[in-house]
């Protein structure tokens, strides 16, 4: 049979098992929207804007573990993507983006809504392509599938030219696999890693287990939780890896770094053997890297070979698979005796007493960490809860407790403000029988609220919850304590009225002024189960994130909430963002 | 520490650009880039001069590694390895320096490639260092002036 270019590229899609494409026509891409129209296995959901279909795709990915599926526009339609591929890149997320590109022989003539799409995104993409061969289509897709979702994660770029999506063969093929002599990640540790981790493991007198996204993208959950338990070492988690060992699992100290817990920062710090399980050190994690864990042996399983000794050196790199990683070190550390460590615990007790996410309540405030106690009650901890970025996010990090992976979908390493709501969109369609909330703040649910109007097109009910501040909270917190409080710009003045602003789409807003109305209104907005509705909750204008660690300071360094006064940071500290 | 890194990459659309954005997007440095296709016309050969101490150099190898077109990376400079640049060099000639100017390029064993009235073209195919070496000479001394120099970078091969 004779199929199109266009044709070609939906059944190779359908081929890779896609349900759902995120996406925005324009004039280079026409021909593949004929072709998505012409059939029903792929839903195709129609953004507002093409941002929201990257970050929505992300949603999707994060919530099912699939790659997300992008299909955008050349020019404008491409570079509005690049946010929301950036964000997935960073945090290593499957995605597969289709551009359209001006027809081939106008490539480079600065033609009607050209860019080089392929030169743009090369720095946030794993890997991308230009189609130059109809008969190139279905290699490539099975390839950038495969580049996507293998390895380290990320999202791979198909740019397409208009003419190849409308030029004919007959009988393309189909490949079932893919060979690539220049891409085979590592997949398998070798054996010498795994018995140098095992001989540092059993002699660790103050261990802690350092885990991160990895464990979530690998889905090594189980083996995760397996290792543990055998070693029954504390467990302290990155904002990524949250849920992939559960919150209230009394080995558990929570999140690490610069908004950690207390005992988790202090137990980094002494600790005298780190065993890094898919987390990559990040400077939010590690804070000042020359008073870094400064007694430990480190160990540092990563599918990644450039993740080890990029930022910290460390004493023994396992490549390959976390959760074939684990699977190893699960046998090989089963029946194995390991150190005492209960003077350890004693001390990680100690530091638990210190009950470093404490704070006070004031009359006549809602303190937006009780919005966060209020939700996780709501939904009795099993809800899918997205975030925006900013205060809110770290706050839902600190008192939700998550117990599951892919429960908790936050941007953290580009930290994109406008990723909460169309990613709550895509991971509603990814789970629809979970809850979703998304949690976020004035100032970031103004960047993507045009993406309301697709969810109710495509009825995909999510809690909006709103720590309302009427700051842009985060860089007021950083000015508070860097800047001599000069609010520069951190004030948001001419807010909407955000429950008629929900209503005027077709939702449900409800306001709340008052902590009496907080339970009620989170009952009534998860009890409309089928709506989508906007929580706009008035919370403390002034309340700020703590635990902190200043920037320049050690693990052992945090400020704590409404014990410690801010010192002044030198230029050096403020250097560092 | 002055590296030579070797890079096996696939002949294809953009492989050249993914290798040098990333050096400029990571802030490595690249002292010269040569590249070819190899006697496998489907594959090229890229051979990078940078400069940097073993952290970064391990960075750059492992990052360059994960670069979805590249087939190997190695250190040429961790092993014993053959290094050769091409020079062209055109400086002026009068009468009056011509004898010095032949001196030069016997000393350092290079050709002429091309002579005009006034100018000499001289061919050099050596290490980096020799090359340096040959441009300086015509630099410190008065004997002549360098009116273009072309260099194509440093290429190598792992030595045995
Ligand atoms: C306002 C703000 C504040 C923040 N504060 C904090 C904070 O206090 N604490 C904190 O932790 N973070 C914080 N972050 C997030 C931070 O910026 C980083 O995104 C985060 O720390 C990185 O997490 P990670 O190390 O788990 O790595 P990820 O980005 O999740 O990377 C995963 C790692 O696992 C590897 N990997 C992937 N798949 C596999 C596999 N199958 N097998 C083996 N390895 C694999 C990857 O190669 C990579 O190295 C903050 C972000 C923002 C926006
Ligand atoms: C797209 C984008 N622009 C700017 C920033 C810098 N930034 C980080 S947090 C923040 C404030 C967020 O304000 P809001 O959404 O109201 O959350 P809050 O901190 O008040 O909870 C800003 C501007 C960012 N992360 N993303
Ligand atoms: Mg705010």
């Amino acid at each position: 049979m004779e199929l199109n270019g266009a044709e070609i590229i939906v059944q190779s899609l359908q081929k890779e098992g896609v349900d759902h494409i995120f996406g925005y026509p324009g004039g280079a891409v026409l021909h593949i929207y004929d072709a998505l129209e012409a059939q029903d296995e792929i839903l195709h959901v129609l953004v507002r804007h093409e941002q929201g279909a990257a970050h929505a795709a992300d949603g999707y990915a994060r919530a099912s573990g699939k790659p997300g599926v992008v299909l955008v526009t050349s020019g404008p339609g491409i570079t509005n993507a690049v946010t929301g591929i950036a964000t997935a890149f960073m945090d290593s997320i499957p995605m597969v983006v289709i551009s359209g590109q001006v027809p081939s022989p106008l490539i480079g003539n600065d033609a009607f809504q050209e860019v080089d799409a392929v030169g743009i995104t090369r720095s946030c993409v794993k890997h991308n392509f230009l189609i130059k061969d109809i008969n190139d289509i279905t290699s490539v897709i099975k390839k950038a599938f495969h580049i996507a979702t293998t390895g380290r994660p990320g999202p791979v770029l198909i740019d397409i030219p208009k003419d190849v999506t409308i030029a004919r063969i007959k009988e393309p093929k189909f490949p079932e696999k893919v060979h690539m002599r220049s891409y085979n990640p590592q997949v398998i540790a070798g054996a010498n890693s795994i018995e140098k981790a095992v001989s540092l493991i059993t002699t660790a007198k103050q261990p802690i287990i350092y885990s991160g996204g990895g464990t979530v993208i690998g889905n090594a959950h189980n083996e995760l939780r397996e290792f543990v338990n055998i070693l029954g070492f504390p467990i302290t988690q990155t904002l990524m890896g949250l849920g992939a060992f559960p919150a209230t699992n009394e080995l558990s100290l929570g999140m690490l770094g610069m908004h950690g817990t207390y005992e988790a920062n202090m137990a980094m710090h002494d600790s005298d053997c780190v065993i890094a399980v898919g987390a990559r050190f990040d400077d939010r994690v590690t804070a000042a890297l020359d008073k870094f864990c400064p007694n430990a042996k480190i160990i540092h399983m990563d599918i990644d070979p450039s993740s080890i000794s990029k930022n910290v050196p460390v004493d023994v790199a396992i490549v390959g698979d976390v959760k074939q990683t684990l699977q190893e070190l699960n046998k090989a550390l089963k029946g194995k005796t390991t150190f005492d460590i209960s003077p350890w615990w004693k001390q990680i007790n100690d530091w638990r007493k210190v009950d470093s996410l404490a704070y006070k309540k004031k009359a006549g405030v809602i303190k937006p960490q009780t919005v966060i106690e209020a939700l996780y009650e709501v939904t009795n901890g099993k809800a899918i809860v997205t975030s925006d970025v900013g205060q809110h996010q770290m706050w839902a990090a600190q008192y939700y407790q998550f117990d599951e992976p892919r429960l908790w979908i936050n941007s953290g390493g580009l930290g994109t403000m406008g990723f909460g709501l169309p990613a709550a969109m895509g991971a509603k369609l990814a789970r629809p029988d979970l809850d979703v909330a998304c949690v976020t703040g004035e100032g970031s649910i103004q960047m993507m609220l045009q993406e309301l109007s697709t969810m109710l097109q495509y009825h995909t009910p999510v809690k909006i919850v709103n720590l309302n501040n009427r700051y842009l909270g985060m860089v007021r917190q950083w000015q508070e304590f860097f800047y001599e409080k000069r609010y520069a710009m951190s004030y948001m003045d001419a807010l909407p009225d955000f429950v008629k602003l929900a209503q005027s789409y077709g939702h449900e807003g409800i306001l709340i002024e008052k902590e009496s109305d907080l339970m009620p209104g989170l009952k009534e907005a998860f009890a409309m189960k089928d709506k989508t509705v906007f929580l706009d909750i008035l919370t403390d204008q002034t309340e700020n994130v703590f635990p902190m660690i200043p920037s320049g300071a050690g693990h052992n360094e945090m400020l704590l909430g409404g014990r410690d006064e801010m010192k002044s940071t030198n230029d050096e500290g403020l250097n560092l963002v | 520490m002055r590296h030579i890194i070797s890079v096996l990459l696939e002949n294809e659309f953009g492989a050249l650009s993914r290798v040098a954005g990333l050096f400029s997007a990571r802030g490595f440095n690249i002292e010269s880039l040569t590249v070819a296709p190899t006697n496998d016309p489907t594959l090229s050969r890229m051979t990078i001069v940078s400069m940097g101490d073993d952290a970064i150099i391990e960075q750059i190898i492992k990052q360059t590694n994960k670069l979805v077109d590249v087939v190997k990376v190695s250190d040429l400079t961790a092993e014993k390895h053959i290094e050769r640049e091409l020079l062209l060099l055109k400086v002026s000639v009068e009468p009056s320096n011509q004898a010095d100017i032949d001196r030069i390029i016997d000393e350092h064993g290079c050709k002429i490639v091309d002579v005009s009235e006034n100018t000499y073209t001289i061919e050099l195919a050596g290490q980096g260092a020799h090359v340096d070496s040959l441009i300086e000479e015509f630099e410190k001394s008065d004997v002549s002036n360098i009116l273009e120099v072309a260099r194509t970078g440093v290429t190598g091969v792992s030595q045995g």
